[in-house]
């Protein structure tokens, strides 16, 4: 092992690589390229990764989604095709039987509205909410407060809109808090203006409104659109997707088979195909990856044997002056590795330049596609490993080629 | 010094084996210049081969500084080599990405000693054989003489106990034959054992015991008139 540590050694693997640089770069362009590519797809599948969870990240993951339809199969003399509504009745009932799985549950009612300020105005989305719709999907507030529970109790006239709405239905430069917009012909007092996110939203342009004002402006009783549900943490959000529609269904006197009758969409399913998806690209950036290391120091094996052919008469004068084959093969394994872990950190500084670089281009503000593109320490560190035990195995065969040519028919090699 | 013995080799050809040193019978005393004469496939490079212990013998004895040469492995024959042997071809074989400097101190790397202190004796060496103010020049820089000059330095820069030179003429002109030659004697005169192996007349004239040595047998061996005179 001393010999590692000893700068003849490294003098001597100077000497036969500067002897011939271009060869020497040439070879190691496929290890660096392996490792380059390792690290850059590594980066950018995390930098995946954390877009796709920021942009869940205003929105509570194990959430289920729930409306109703209309039904497929006839039931308790009800014929099939009957159409029905969720009541606030469903909303009591979930409340008491799941109450130990249910975090939060927002019942919602939307509808589509002129608003009306002076002489602007626009088409939007009006919704009538609870307070709680802020803890299943957080909205980010540029002025004013949400809705509140008091706007609730008291039916208050008030609404939360968005910074497109004001800029549609407001003056430049106007503050819109404390001001009416005109919803259906009644005044409205904006309280608060919100940021739409860029993420995965369900109302783009709402304005928010009391549920109770709601109710009693459009007469919608006691019927509701739809409903978010919100589990706490632990539960499988699955099951208490089929747990939930079936009480529903039961409620509603709907076959508990009934494919039709109640549309629902699950988020913590559809996050779990995203983190499959997620995971197939790491696995197929590792198979690539290495796949393209082992190719690259295959390339160097290939080299450095092809430079022990050409050197078979440098070797043989070495051996002539008193080179030992243990000599002979330590250098040229050494320099195998020593072109392999070049390389390798060749590729691994130019593959963090680039994730900087992509992390500098699209990895920052709300609309980065990649976030934080990064890889872990202990991945270069394995790969550093890996990297400097494939050359080692790869300078074997050389090193063998070059000890069992004898001196003497080395020498005779013109 | 080098003690030879009912020396056979053979090699292989084929299914057939061509027989080259047919017994050779030799003893070199320390401090001899001998030289080989022979024509091509007289077996003369063979047995310098076997004497270098970069070949190995079929039967007989070969003594070395005392030592009988018997089942040597690559590693003991390099330590061998390096320790009691130096050696100087017809074409040089200096290692071409090497200055003239460093192609002397290579031996002495494998020797195991520290750079500073090759370099030191290498430079010594250089001096030796006049060529102090070539040290750093690449051997494509040096004429075939200088270069010639700067493998002897090499050959002798381990303080072997042999030189063993390869046609060490062959490949130079009169004028620089005459001068490595020179070189050869003065290296001798110090008491180095030295075994040339040339087909030229007058290179082995210049040395002070002549073998002759004609299909694998030594056909006659005498001292040269030289050394009669002094």
């Amino acid at each position: 092992m001393r010999f590692l540590f000893d700068t003849e050694t490294w003098q001597e693997i100077y000497g036969s690589i500067r002897k011939n640089k271009l060869r020497t770069g040439i070879t190691i362009i496929g290890v660096l390229w392996g490792i380059f590519l390792l690290i850059v797809l590594l980066g950018a599948t995390r930098g995946l990764e954390n877009s796709f969870k920021n942009a869940f990240g205003n929105l509570a993951t194990n959430s289920v989604f729930v409306w109703t339809q209309s039904t497929d199969t006839p039931f308790k003399g009800f014929q099939k095709g009957r159409s029905f509504r969720l009541t606030m009745n469903d909303i009591d009932v979930l409340k008491s039987e799941y109450a130990s799985e249910i975090k939060f549950l927002a019942p919602r009612n939307q509808t589509m509205n002129l608003i009306v300020r002076d002489f602007k105005s626009g088409s939007f989305k009006v919704s009538g909410d609870y307070p709680i719709l802020d803890q299943i999907q957080k909205k980010s507030l540029t002025f004013g407060r949400f809705l509140n529970q008091n706007d609730i109790m008291s039916m208050s006239k008030v609404a939360v809109i968005s910074e497109e709405m004001v800029k549609q239905l407001f003056d430049k430069e106007e503050m819109p808090i404390g001001q009416y917009i005109k919803i259906n012909n009644i005044n409205y007092k904006v309280v608060g203006v919100y940021e739409p996110s860029n993420t995965v939203n369900f109302d783009r342009d709402t304005a928010y409104i009391p549920f109770t004002t709601f109710k009693k402006v459009y007469n919608s009783s006691d019927k509701i659109d739809w409903m978010m549900i919100t589990a706490n943490n632990g539960v499988n959000i699955e099951q208490l997707e089929k747990d939930l529609l079936l009480t529903l269904k039961n409620l509603h006197k709907v076959h508990p088979e009934d494919k039709r009758a109640f549309g629902s969409i699950n988020l913590g399913k559809e996050i779990g195909r995203l983190t499959g998806f997620l995971t197939g690209m790491q696995f197929l950036t590792w198979f690539v990856g290495i796949a393209t290391l082992i190719a690259g120091v295959f390339a160097i094996g290939n080299i450095l044997l092809i430079t022990v052919k050409e050197r078979t008469k440098e070797i043989g004068i070495r051996r002539a002056i008193g080179a030992t084959p243990k000599s002979i093969r330590q250098q040229i394994i050494l320099e195998a590795v020593f072109l392999t872990a070049t390389a390798g950190m060749l590729g691994i500084i130019f593959g963090a330049f680039t994730l900087y670089i992509i992390d500098a281009g699209f990895g920052q503000g709300p609309d980065a596609a990649l976030i934080n593109p990064t890889v872990n320490i202990p991945i270069i560190l394995i790969s550093c490993t890996i990297l400097i035990f494939l050359g080692t195995l790869i300078g074997l065969i050389p090193a063998h080629m070059a000890t069992i040519i004898k001196p003497i028919e080395a020498l005779r090699e013109e | 010094m080098i003690k030879i013995e009912k020396l056979h080799k053979s090699y292989p050809i084929g299914k057939d084996s061509l027989h080259v040193l047919k017994g050779i019978d030799l003893h070199i005393k320390e401090g001899e210049f001998v030289s080989i004469m022979g024509s091509s496939g007289s077996g003369k490079s063979t047995l310098l081969n076997i004497v270098g212990l970069l070949d190995i013998h079929d039967q007989g004895n070969y003594f070395l500084n005392g030592q009988l040469i018997k089942n040597m492995n690559e590693k003991k024959a390099a330590i061998l080599r390096n320790k009691f042997l130096g050696f100087v071809f017809q074409s040089f074989n200096l290692i071409s990405y090497k200055t003239a400097l460093e192609n002397v101190a290579l031996p002495l790397y494998y020797k195991g000693l520290k750079r500073k202190e090759r370099l030191k004796i290498a430079l010594d060496y250089l001096e030796k054989v006049g060529l102090k103010e070539w040290a750093n020049h690449l051997p494509n820089e040096l004429s075939g003489g200088q270069k010639q000059r700067v493998a002897i330095a090499r050959a002798l820069v381990t303080k072997p106990k042999v030189v063993l030179a390869d046609e060490p003429t062959g490949a130079l002109d009169s004028g620089t034959t005459d001068s490595v030659m020179g070189l050869l004697k003065d290296i001798n005169n110090e008491g180095m054992t030295v075994f040339v192996i040339t087909h030229e007349q007058e290179v082995a004239e210049q040395t002070k015991r002549i073998v002759h040595l004609k299909d694998g047998v030594i056909i006659n061996d005498f001292l040269t008139k030289e050394i009669k005179k002094a």
